[in-house]
C-alpha cells in the first residue's frame, strides 16, 4: 500500500512538471487526455466498484461541457448580440434558459450540478425498480443516442451538428495563447488530483465498502438492511458530477463541444480506456486513459482504417483475458500466489466484511 | 393530419418497421433469455446478412436469385453467430457485462471489416420483379393509399419466421431442450441435456434470423457498414420492454416500438420521437420492470 502511494506521488510530480519538459503540442494532448481521465475515475467508482456499467457517461460529460460552453459563447459576445448559430437559424432573441448562463458562477455550478442531478434522477428511476445490470447498460446507451440526436436536431439552441465553438474569453482571461494553455493544464491536473483523492476517500469510507459489497452480492447486502438502491444512486450521481467536470475541462482544452463527442461511440470509448487501465484501480485507469488516447492519436493519424480494428481487438482481449487491466499486470510480480483461493471466494470477501460489520454494530 | 389514407399508411409503415425490428430483436431476446447474454455485435449479424444477400444476388441470376439470397443471408449469419459463440461468448459465461463489452469490440471489428471490403457507400439488393409494384386504393375511404409489395413481403417474412420459431420451440426435440435449459439450466444439464450445444444452437439461430432481417432490409434501403448500429439500439429497447426471452413479449414490444416511433414521427421530428421513445421505456420500467411477459419465478436473481 505504501509503495502504491509513493508511485502515485511520483506520477503526480511528473504530471505537474510536464509543462517544463514537453513540447506545446504534446502538452496540449496530455492536458485533454488528463481531462478525460477524470471521467475514467467516475467509471471506476460506478462500474469498477459499484458494478453498474454506464454506456452513456458521455451524456453527463456532455452536459458539463455544454453548460460551460454556453457561458463561454455568451461571454464572447457584445451585450445584446446573439450567438452566430442562433442568427443563422432565424432566432431573434436569446431564450431565457440560455441567458442565465451569462453568470459565470451559475455556469460553473451547473457544470457539476446539472449532470449530477440528471444522473441522480435517472439512477433513482431505474434502480428503485431494481432494474440493473445489462438493462441499465442498454438504457444508458439509448440515452446517449437520444441525447446526441436531440442536440443535432435542435440547431437553433445547441448549434446543431457543429456544436458550440469560437470562444474568446473565460472569467476575463483570453482563451488563446500559451499562458492560458499552461494555466488550464495545471487546473486540469489539480481537478484530476482532487477527483482522485475524492474517489480514494470514498472507497475507504463505509459507503465505499458497502458499494463494493453490493456489487459482489446485492441481495445479501439488502437482507442486512442496507438500502442498496440509495448507494447505487448516490454513486451514479457522484460519477455524473465527475463526468461533468471532465467534459467542461476537455471542452476548454479543445475549444469546442459537439454532439459527435457525446454520443454512443465516445461513451463506449471511455469504458474501453477504463477496462484497459484496470477497472478497479484509480491509478490504473489514469494511465490507461493516457495510453489508449495517445495510441488512438498516433494510430488514427498514421493508419486511420486500423484504429477501429485495434480498439475492437484490444477490447476483446482485455475483457476476456486480463480482467484487471494494466493495474493487474503491474501488481503481478508483487502478488502472493494463493492457489486455494479462487476468484469466486475472493469476490465474496467484501460482502462478508460488511456482514461482520453489521453484526458488530448490532452487538455493540 | 387525420386523413384516413395517411394514417393507415403510417400504421402500415410502422408495422413494416416493426417487422424488421422483430426479426432483429428475436435473436437478442432468445439469447438473453437463454444465457443472460446481450450480444452487442447482433447488429452486425444484420449487416452481414445484408451484404451476403447482396453478394448472392450478384452471383446468382434468374428467378432463384432472391430466395437464394435469403438462404445465404440466413445460413451465413448463423455460421458467423456460431463462430462468435464458440470463440468469445462461451468463455465469458456468468459475466454478462463483460460479454456485452467484448461483443461490442467484435462489432467494431466487423464494421471496420465491412468498410474495408465493401466501402463506406451502401450497396443495394435489387428486388425481384414480382416484388415491384404496390396495392393502390383508388376508391372509398382508403383512396390514395398505396402499399408497396416489398413492405408487405417483409411483414409476411416476419410472420413466417415468428411462426416457424414458435413451432420449433413448441414442437421439436431441440425446442424442448431449449425450454428446459431456459427454465433451469443446472437441472437440465443434470438430466443429460448438452446445455452448451443448446446455447450454440440458440445463438446461431438468433443470428440467422437477424441475417434474414438484414436481407429484407437490403430490399428497401442500402446496406452500409453501420446499418446494424441504427437498428440495434431500438432492438435493445424492444428486448427490455418485451421481457426475458419471450417470443410473445418480444413481438408485442416490437409492434409497440415500431408503431410508437412511426406515430410520433407524424407529430414531431425523428429526433424527438427517439427521446420520447426512451422516456416511455423508462416510464414503462416503473410499472413492469421485468418486461411485458415476465417469467414468474421465486428464484432470487442477482441482476
Amino acid at each position: 500500500m505504501r509503495l502504491k502511494s509513493v508511485i502515485d506521488g511520483l506520477i503526480l510530480i511528473a504530471l505537474a512538471l510536464a509543462p517544463f519538459y514537453l513540447s506545446a503540442y504534446h502538452l496540449s494532448l496530455l492536458g485533454r487526455f488528463l481531462a478525460l481521465a477524470i471521467v475514467s475515475l467516475s467509471l471506476v467508482l460506478i462500474w469498477g466498484w459499484g458494478g453498474i456499467l454506464s454506456l452513456g457517461q458521455g451524456v453527463f460529460w456532455g452536459l458539463g461541457g455544454y453548460a460551460l460552453a454556453m457561458h463561454l459563447k455568451l461571454a464572447s459576445l457584445a451585450p445584446g448580440d446573439l450567438p452566430d448559430f442562433m442568427m443563422w437559424s432565424g432566432l431573434d432573441h436569446l431564450p431565457k434558459w440560455w441567458a442565465v448562463f451569462h453568470s459565470p458562477a451559475l455556469a460553473l455550478t451547473s457544470v457539476v450540478v446539472l449532470p449530477m442531478a440528471a444522473a441522480g434522477a435517472l439512477g433513482w428511476l431505474i434502480f428503485h425498480r431494481r432494474v440493473g445490470g445489462v438493462y441499465f447498460a442498454l438504457i444508458t446507451q439509448a440515452l446517449a443516442l437520444a441525447f446526441s440526436t436531440l442536440l443535432i436536431s435542435q440547431q437553433p439552441y445547441t448549434g446543431g451538428f457543429n456544436g458550440l465553438t469560437d470562444f474568446s474569453t473565460i472569467l476575463g482571461y483570453s482563451v488563446n495563447g500559451p499562458n492560458f494553455e499552461r494555466g488550464l493544464y495545471w487546473v486540469t491536473v489539480g481537478a484530476l488530483t482532487g477527483s482522485f483523492l475524492l474517489c480514494q476517500w470514498l472507497r475507504q469510507t463505509n459507503f465505499g465498502r458497502v458499494l463494493v459489497a453490493i456489487r459482489d452480492g446485492e441481495n445479501r447486502v439488502r437482507f442486512l438492511g442496507y438500502n442498496a438502491m440509495a448507494y447505487k444512486t448516490i454513486a451514479f450521481a457522484v460519477g455524473g458530477a465527475l463526468a461533468g467536470i471532465s467534459g467542461a475541462l476537455y471542452m476548454l482544452h479543445v475549444g469546442v463541444i459537439s454532439p459527435a463527442m457525446v454520443g454512443v461511440v465516445p461513451s463506449i470509448e471511455m469504458v474501453v480506456a477504463v477496462a484497459v487501465g484496470g477497472r478497479e484501480s484509480l491509478t490504473g485507469v489514469i494511465l490507461g486513459t493516457l495510453l489508449v488516447n495517445f495510441c488512438k492519436d498516433w494510430i488514427s493519424s498514421a493508419m486511420p482504417d486500423l484504429w477501429l480494428f485495434v480498439m475492437g481487438a484490444l477490447f476483446v482481449l482485455v475483457v476476456t483475458a486480463m480482467r484487471g487491466g494494466l493495474a493487474d499486470l503491474a501488481e503481478f510480480p508483487f502478488r502472493k500466489i494463493n492457489l486455494r483461493q479462487s476468484r469466486k471466494t475472493k469476490r465474496h470477501d467484501s460482502v462478508i466484511a460488511v456482514e461482520k460489520e453489521a453484526e458488530a454494530s448490532k452487538a455493540g | 393530419m387525420w386523413h384516413i389514407p395517411i394514417m393507415t399508411g403510417q400504421v402500415f409503415n410502422g408495422v413494416s418497421v416493426a417487422s424488421i425490428l422483430l426479426l432483429t430483436a428475436l435473436g437478442l431476446a432468445l439469447s438473453f433469455g437463454q444465457m443472460n447474454v446481450i450480444n452487442m455485435a447482433h447488429g452486425e449479424m444484420l449487416m452481414s446478412g445484408g451484404y451476403l444477400a447482396y453478394l448472392a444476388d450478384k452471383f446468382v441470376h434468374g428467378p432463384a436469385a432472391f430466395p437464394c439470397a435469403l438462404l445465404v443471408a440466413f445460413v451465413g449469419a448463423s455460421v458467423l453467430g456460431a463462430l462468435l459463440e464458440v470463440s468469445v461468448i462461451r468463455w465469458l459465461y456468468g459475466r454478462p457485462l463483460d460479454t456485452l463489452l467484448a461483443t461490442w469490440g467484435i462489432s467494431l471489428i466487423l464494421q471496420q471489416g465491412a468498410r474495408s471490403l465493401f466501402g463506406a457507400i451502401g450497396v443495394e439488393v435489387v428486388a425481384p420483379h414480382w416484388l415491384n409494384g404496390s396495392i393502390n386504393f383508388t376508391h372509398g375511404w382508403f383512396a390514395g393509399l398505396s402499399l408497396p409489395y416489398i413492405r408487405i413481403f417483409i411483414i409476411l417474412l416476419a410472420v413466417v419466421v415468428l411462426g416457424g420459431l414458435a413451432l420449433f420451440i413448441a414442437r421439436t426435440r431441440w425446442g424442448q431442450w431449449l425450454r428446459a435449459v431456459h427454465q433451469d439450466r443446472e437441472m437440465a444439464g443434470a438430466l443429460g441435456i448438452n446445455t452448451k450445444r443448446v446455447d450454440l444452437i440458440v445463438f446461431a439461430l438468433g443470428s440467422g434470423v437477424a441475417g434474414l432481417a438484414g436481407a429484407a432490409l437490403a430490399l428497401i434501403a442500402p446496406v452500409t457498414p453501420t446499418v446494424g448500429q441504427s437498428y440495434i439500439v431500438y432492438a435493445f429497447l424492444v428486448v427490455i420492454v418485451g421481457g426475458l426471452g419471450s417470443l410473445l413479449g418480444t413481438t408485442i414490444a416490437a409492434l409497440l416500438v415500431g408503431l410508437l416511433s412511426a406515430g410520433a414521427q407524424m407529430f414531431t421530428s425523428v429526433s424527438f420521437s427517439d427521446v420520447l421513445l426512451l422516456v416511455l421505456v423508462v416510464i414503462f420500467i416503473q410499472f413492469r420492470p421485468r418486461g411485458l411477459v415476465a417469467t414468474h419465478s421465486r428464484m432470487l436473481k442477482e441482476a
